[in-house]
């Protein structure tokens, strides 16, 4: 039997991390999905008709797999936070309930015209459609974003006594809705989720491209793969480098306003100057293995990296280091490692970038078999950067659920008993691999089936044909 | 919003908003378990069905409403959640097991048909078919075990009254289904339908009797309201509804017919909120008035639903226009 605690706090996070796959996937597909249909629409060439139909197919059960799981996040702050719920509710409910009534509805309406409608409307309100979904999915973000960044910056609130606990009580609307963490947060966030679908695109695309021209096995629809691996480059030149820029001044945010954080990114034990910033840091004592800069260690570092980060170009600055928060420390392996690999990856998909769009600039980006290569192994890099970023956000806030307010220990149900917390953890944990499983099953088997072609696709390119019953526009 | 200060003292235009967030939280249930709860009743009646077509007809009758049906729950979830933060933690964290029986069960039965469409050999959608029925069932079943508990304030998740509000929810849903279905289909599979929807209906009447009277012996405290005017006169509409409802199935008035099945589910709904008002919370000693958050936060969260609202009926017009009328030929899940 698990602690209720440490059961919650593992289910939540096993949960979330399933959880976030989807709204990856639907998030960064909405942009595409939004001009395919544009495209579609407007030239009728069924070039893009493929696409649309495609990554629609994709974007469907990544939307079904995301409602499903995601339901099970917003109970679970019921469920097993229920100490949490009470304290923070005020401030924290609001944004759940306008993220279901301004976007989920928004996003899950639509999607039934969009998957299902083709034939049943117009082009106008098959558009509207698109846009829709599109933004639905982008507003979810929004709220959800608004909630978690409370959390980490809050703002705007006056601790007061209801029914004999101590609640936050909503005093400023606006600092507490615009603290300053959200807009970092979803420009990260949404850039990643435009970045994760590119580097998945560009993966498939590379892999078909590869068959057909490299291994000469011939690949139906080589076409479209070919216009799925340029679209994925084309969005990758943009995402990445703006990822990479942007994460730098989050950081230097970080800095400022949870400083605990940042050291445990940076594994910054002692207050200091000068920091070197390690690219890789090993204990040299094995009862230090959790301690990634523990006293004695061999590292590999930039001298003065780290207070250059911070401090956004001074290779002399100070750096908080964790000593200065006893007993409020959040867990420095995890927190040092997965900030590591996420800015390792980052700077990958930067050069992926690069080097794709100059293969496609002199002509070789169908021969470049190395290229290919790197391009499949990293469809689902992106999404594991992501993991990785949240991993940094949420573990890096420990102890706290909301930050200097209430520590994540004292939020969880207080009635909660050590065997509901144990079947449930079980439960989901078999539940959510096998989801895992399933999903990961069901996108291979729309990439073997390829997209639709030949007698398949819709005959909108002779107008004469007799338009759908119930027409809005054409 | 121009003077937050304004916002702060005292509540929108004097109104009585605490009441009104909790009639407005049992309206949004009342929407999910009418919505949500014809694609529950096309899970269960997709097990009487043997022929691959009848059976994918009837998935594609649900197949472009069922997930914005389901965000109800969602959004019931966040009102109760926004407007009763204590309710919220207190009935969700109290029935530990019973959510997540029923987040499971909307897992099963959000995947299955999705899942069935995927492949299209007999093994394949003969398990995931079964999949779809259970959860189909199942998540009604548990949802009406957690009405219950929330209305007598048990503390246990099984009791008398659970079982009997969850098979009468159960029963509802294929009334519900059955008269969704009927504005979805044609020809014979319409026309077998009807009887599976008397049928239903009287379960459900026998139920909701059998419920009200379970009520009414476990819990001494809930008597008075039991026999109080609005109560009675809730149990007398449902009544009525019942009477339309099978007057219209059998007059093949197929819209007068899905109006009265969700007539029976608001008129079950109001009954449970009629059984707890004042109080939310009975077992958590929580009343509409101590659990309603703080005024600023009410007055935002109230101007908030009064945009957002209506905007998601019109969602909800133009998606149920698009697909109005039966399903043609060749459309599927």
């Amino acid at each position: 039997m698990i602690d209720p605690v440490l059961g919650s706090r593992l289910q939540f996070a096993l949960t979330t991390i399933v959880h976030i796959i989807f709204p990856v996937m639907s998030m960064g597909l909405a942009p595409f999905l939004v001009y395919f249909t544009w495209k579609d629409i407007r030239t009728g060439e069924p070039i893009y008709e493929q696409l649309r139909r495609f990554w629609t197919r994709i974007f469907a059960v990544s939307f079904v797999v995301g409602t499903v799981t995601g339901i099970v996040l917003e109970f679970e702050f019921g469920t097993n936070f229920a100490a949490f719920s009470t304290t923070a509710g005020e401030l924290f409910g609001g944004p759940l309930a306008l993220e279901g009534m301004m976007a989920f509805m928004l996003e899950a309406t639509f999607l039934g015209i969009f998957v299902f409608g083709r034939e049943r409307v117009g082009n106008a309100l098959y558009m509207v459609s698109a846009v829709a979904v599109g933004l639905g999915t982008w507003l979810s973000a929004v709220w959800i974003l608004i909630a978690n960044s409370w959390m980490q910056t809050p703002r705007g609130y006056e601790l007061t006594t209801a029914n004999g606990h101590t609640i936050v009580e909503l005093v400023d609307p606006v600092a507490a809705y615009a603290n300053p963490r959200f807009p970092w947060m979803f420009v990260h966030m949404q850039n990643a989720a435009v970045e994760s679908v590119a580097l998945f695109m560009a993966g498939l695309g590379a892999y078909f491209v590869f068959r057909h021209h490299v291994w000469e096995y011939p690949v139906e629809n080589v076409a479209f793969w070919e216009t799925t691996l340029k679209f994925g480059l084309i969005a990758l030149l943009v995402t990445a480098p703006l990822q990479v820029l942007h994460g730098d001044l989050y950081a230097r945010h970080i800095v400022e306003t949870q400083p605990q954080k940042f050291a445990a990114m940076e594994a910054v034990w002692e207050t200091d100057s000068y920091v070197p910033e390690y690219i890789v840091a090993f204990p040299t004592s094995l009862d230090q293995l959790l301690d990634p800069r523990a006293k004695e260690i061999f590292g590999i570092g930039i001298p003065g990296g780290a207070s250059w980060l911070a401090s956004g170009g001074d290779p002399q600055a100070t750096i908080k280091g964790l000593e200065e928060f006893e007993g409020k420390q959040p867990p420095v392996a995890i927190v040092f490692w997965s900030f590591r690999m996420m800015v390792g990856l980052g700077f990958w998909f930067v050069l992926l970038a690069v080097w794709g769009g100059y293969r496609w600039w002199s002509g070789e980006l169908l021969e470049d078999d190395l290229l290919h290569k790197a391009l499949m192994l990293s469809t689902p890099l992106g999404i594991i950067a992501v993991e990785l970023g949240w991993i940094v956000t949420e573990v890096g806030r420990q102890p706290w659920v909301i930050q200097d307010v209430l520590r994540t220990t004292d939020g969880v149900s207080p009635g909660l008993t050590a065997g509901e917390a144990t079947a449930t953890l079980v439960g989901f944990a078999v539940v959510y691999l096998g989801l895992l499983a399933l999903y990961t099953y069901v996108v291979v088997r729309i990439v073997r089936a390829g997209p639709p072609d030949g007698d398949d696709l819709a005959t909108r390119d002779t107008p004469e044909q007799p338009a759908s019953e119930v027409s809005v526009d054409d | 919003m121009t003077d937050p200060a304004a916002l702060a003292t005292g509540p929108l235009f004097g109104l009585p908003l605490a009441d009104l967030w909790f009639g407005l939280v049992f309206f949004i249930l009342a929407m999910f378990l009418f919505l949500d709860g014809f694609d529950f009743g096309v899970g269960a009646l997709f097990a009487t069905r043997e022929d691959d077509d009848e059976r994918e007809r009837l998935l594609a009758a649900i197949g472009p409403f069922w997930d914005g049906n389901e965000v109800w729950l969602v959004v019931f979830g966040g009102a109760l959640f926004a407007a009763f933060p204590s309710v919220y933690a207190n009935l969700f964290s109290r029935h530990y097991l019973l959510m997540f029986a029923i987040l499971g069960a909307l897992i099963v039965r959000g995947l299955a048909p999705e899942m069935y469409e995927q492949r299209h050999d007999d093994g394949w959608q003969r398990w995931w078919g079964r999949a779809f029925i259970v959860g189909s069932l199942t998540a009604p079943f548990f949802l009406g075990m957690f009405i219950a508990n929330w209305v007598t304030g048990a503390t246990s998740i099984v009791s008398l009254p659970a079982l009997v509000v969850g098979l009468a929810v159960v029963a509802l849903t294929v009334v519900d289904g059955v008269a969704f279905l009927r504005l979805k289909t044609r020809g014979d599979l319409r026309d077998d339908l009807r009887t599976d929807g008397h049928r239903a209906l009287g379960a459900y009447l026998v139920l909701v009797v059998a419920a009200l009277g379970s009520v009414y012996a476990v819990e001494p405290a809930l008597r008075s309201a039991l026999l109080s005017v609005p109560v009675l006169a809730l149990v007398l509409a449902t009544l009525a509804f019942a009477g339309a409802y099978a007057a219209a199935t059998r007059a093949d008035r197929y819209y007068v017919a899905f109006g009265a099945a969700a007539g029976l589910v608001f008129a079950l709904v109001a009954i449970v909120a009629g059984l707890l008002y004042p109080s939310i919370d009975r077992a958590a000693g929580l009343t509409v008035e101590t659990a309603i958050v703080s005024t600023l936060q009410l007055n935002l969260m109230s101007i908030g639903a009064a945009v957002l609202l209506p905007l998601v009926f019109v969602y909800f017009a133009v998606l149920y226009t698009a697909f109005s009328g039966p399903i043609e030929a060749g459309e599927s899940y």
